[in-house]
């Protein structure tokens, strides 16, 4: 059973185009990200889906309901807000509240929801307090608070996590996934990090200008990338990309020639393409010597995060990253010995950018 | 070697820095101030004066010498006995007029002009842009152009009135007309600073208030109104002080029973029967500029956080 369903839609402002005739469905109880870098129309996805901009053509379903001239009130969503929104002369009561009232829910009901909500969310300490006295994790659990006692099947959050520091990001993320779990709605989260992306969603549509590049699992999308700006924009640090030629089972970059052996071939492995490895893929030292491709160079930067280390070096004339255990000793301008394999690689078309 | 690096320590330039009180710099910055405020504070000292002055003191000719022996009848005549004509009520008449002109014309304008620029800044339509441009261009026509067309204007829709309802209605002289004339006028800037205002509120709490339900009027009385006291309080001053002051519309499209405190002190001041008397006329001057002076007292602070949060921003 579908939960939201998009159809051919279309949006533009004036002549500038955002969205073409996107297509997107979106199971029950799922919870699906949307993902990309700014500008590439996210975040307009999810405000027509809530009903705030107006489609220029296409349809949306809710619950099996086309609900594309509906008000945004009349679709069964709820909403969360990067700036949170809070009314700033309400109580966190009056803002969760205050929809239930335009909707004229009985009074007994609205107090059942607000006190069930608080206390999901533990915010019940703050329900006297204005929007203004609380902090910022607490003034976005209020947010989520008013999409929640809404009692709907659809949650749309629109980054509701940027304007926090980074701890609090990494608890409240914590919470929304519980809050998931628990609940079961679906749920559609736009957002530009993809640690958030990778760690919440089921499904992860990254978008780039107005069209979803791939629709998949976060596993298959890190794994299996559909094509090079997938590849690219996932992982961080960022994949690393050699430019050469397939030939049979051998992939020539400049003087250097890698074997294939181990990867999976949709299409067939000849002409030019671009060969991606992901730093974490990478191995270095004596592990090295266990992969079938290896290769010597030269450490030239080394930046410690702690938790591992990243190292840059040069390979066929490319910066090239490995990523390295934190407690390695490396230094810069120490030789390096780089082994991996094709089967954790990728390949791309050159022309294309698809995958191969 | 140590002790050296201690005692340098102690020896340079610590904490804030010294400055010198009588500084060429201090001397003409005060200097200059004091002598603008003596230039801006003496006229209004000499009207006190004079006002509180009998008028054998005041022909003695002492214009900045205290009163001699206090005395509040100029005050008493200004209000209730000075004559203009034939008419000998005083400034009171005129006080009451200009009351009765300036509640409905604040309310009206201040209620239509935040509704307009409510509307334009969060319900763009079609052309919303192009009707907010042509309203702003009113604020640069001059007055004077539109004296007479708005004397046909108001004639005609007083006999348009008296027309549907059967009965006499004259627009054209009545305090009517002038609050209708005052809130047309008062349209453009009110409109152009509701909306700048507006316009700096976030965004997504509009989006968030149409997710919950509340439509138009709803987001307008429940949501932006409740956050947007400061620049009604704006508003509010601009439009008393400038419906108070106006002189211009008031002596043209009102008649003498109708003409608000400022023609009428006009009269009594400008009256050229009799006597002068400067201390009625400094009483009178000093009522009239009462009311937005205690309005702007009152709301001062208010006033200030309004300007700074939407009418400069944007």
């Amino acid at each position: 059973m579908h939960s939201v369903e998009i159809k051919d839609l279309d949006l533009s402002f004036g002549a500038v185009k955002v969205l073409q005739g996107l297509n997107l469905d979106i199971h029950d109880g799922e919870f699906l990200v949307l993902l990309g870098a700014s500008g590439c129309g996210k975040s307009t996805l999810l405000n027509c889906i809530a009903g705030l901009l107006e489609a220029t053509d296409g349809q949306i379903f809710i619950k099996n309901e086309n609900v594309t001239w509906k008000e945004p009130s009349e679709r069964g969503i709820g909403m969360v807000f990067q700036s949170y929104a809070l009314y700033p002369q309400m109580t966190v009561e009056g803002n969760l509240s205050f929809g239930l009232k335009n909707a004229r829910v009985p009074k007994d009901e609205i107090a059942r929801r607000v006190a069930r909500a608080a206390e999901i969310l533990r915010i019940e300490p703050l329900l006297k307090r204005k929007p203004g006295a609380l902090s910022g994790g607490q003034r976005q659990r209020v947010a989520i608070g008013r999409a929640l006692v809404r009692d709907v099947d659809v949650f749309l959050f629109d980054e509701p996590l940027s304007n926090l520091d980074a701890k609090l990001r990494t608890d409240l993320r914590v919470e929304i996934k519980r809050l998931h779990q628990q609940l079961g709605n679906t749920i559609i989260y736009v957002t530009h990090d993809q640690v958030e992306a990778m760690t919440l969603a089921d499904r992860i549509a990254i978008m780039k200008g107005g069209a979803i590049q791939q629709l998949a699992s976060p596993s298959e999308i890190y794994n299996r990338p559909r094509n090079k700006y997938v590849a690219d924009f996932i992982g961080s640090p960022a994949m690393n990309f050699f430019e050469g030629v397939l030939d049979g089972g051998t992939f020539r970059v400049g003087d250097l020639s890698f074997s294939t052996e181990g990867y999976e071939f949709e299409k067939a492995p000849s002409g030019p393409a671009f060969m991606g490895i992901r730093p974490e893929h990478v191995a270095t030292g004596d592990s090295a010597t266990a992969q079938p491709i290896q290769l010597e160079s030269t450490v030239e930067l080394v930046e410690p995060m702690g938790s591992d280390t990243l190292v840059w070096a040069t390979v066929a004339g490319e910066r090239f990253r490995i990523r390295v255990d934190g407690q390695t000793e490396i230094r810069a301008r120490d030789p390096i010995r780089i082994g991996f394999s094709a089967a954790q690689a990728s390949f791309f078309d050159a022309a294309s950018e698809l995958r191969m | 070697m140590a002790d050296t690096t201690v005692s340098l320590a102690m020896e340079g330039p610590r904490g804030p820095k010294p400055r010198r009180r009588l500084s060429p710099r201090n001397i003409m910055l005060y200097g200059t101030l004091i002598v603008v405020a003596l230039y801006y504070a003496l006229p209004l000292y000499v009207m006190i004066v004079t006002s509180l002055k009998g008028m054998p003191e005041i022909r003695l000719g002492n214009v900045f010498a205290p009163p001699v022996e206090i005395t509040f009848e100029p005050w008493v005549k200004a209000w209730s006995e000075a004559c203009t004509g034939i008419n000998c009520e005083g400034l009171s008449r005129g006080f009451w007029n200009s009351i009765q002109i300036l509640v409905p014309s604040v309310f009206l304008s201040i209620a239509i002009a935040s509704v307009n620029g409510y509307a334009l800044a969060n319900w763009r339509f079609k052309g919303s842009e192009v009707f907010f441009t042509i309203l702003i261009f009113g604020a640069f026509i001059p007055y004077q152009v539109m004296i007479y067309p708005i004397v046909i204007i108001l004639r005609e829709m007083g006999d348009g009135i008296s027309a549907v309802t059967g009965t006499e209605f004259r627009l054209m002289g009545s305090i009517w007309g002038l609050v209708l004339v005052h809130t047309v006028f008062g349209m453009p800037i009110l409109t152009l600073l509701f909306r700048n205002y507006f316009t700096s509120v976030p965004e997504e709490l509009f989006k968030a208030a149409r997710v919950d339900g509340a439509g138009f009027w709803g987001i307008y009385f429940r949501i932006m109104l409740p956050m947007s006291l400061p620049i009604f309080v704006v508003a509010m001053i601009l439009q008393v002080t400038g419906i108070w002051n106006d002189f211009l519309f008031g002596v043209i499209y009102t008649k003498p029973e109708t003409y608000p405190m400022t023609v009428q002190l006009n009269n009594i001041v400008n009256s050229v029967q009799g006597v002068k008397e400067y201390n009625v006329n400094m009483a009178a001057t000093l009522l009239t500029g009462l009311v937005p002076l205690v309005i702007y007292f009152v709301s001062g602070k208010l006033f200030v956080r309004g300007i700074a949060a939407g009418a400069v921003k944007g």
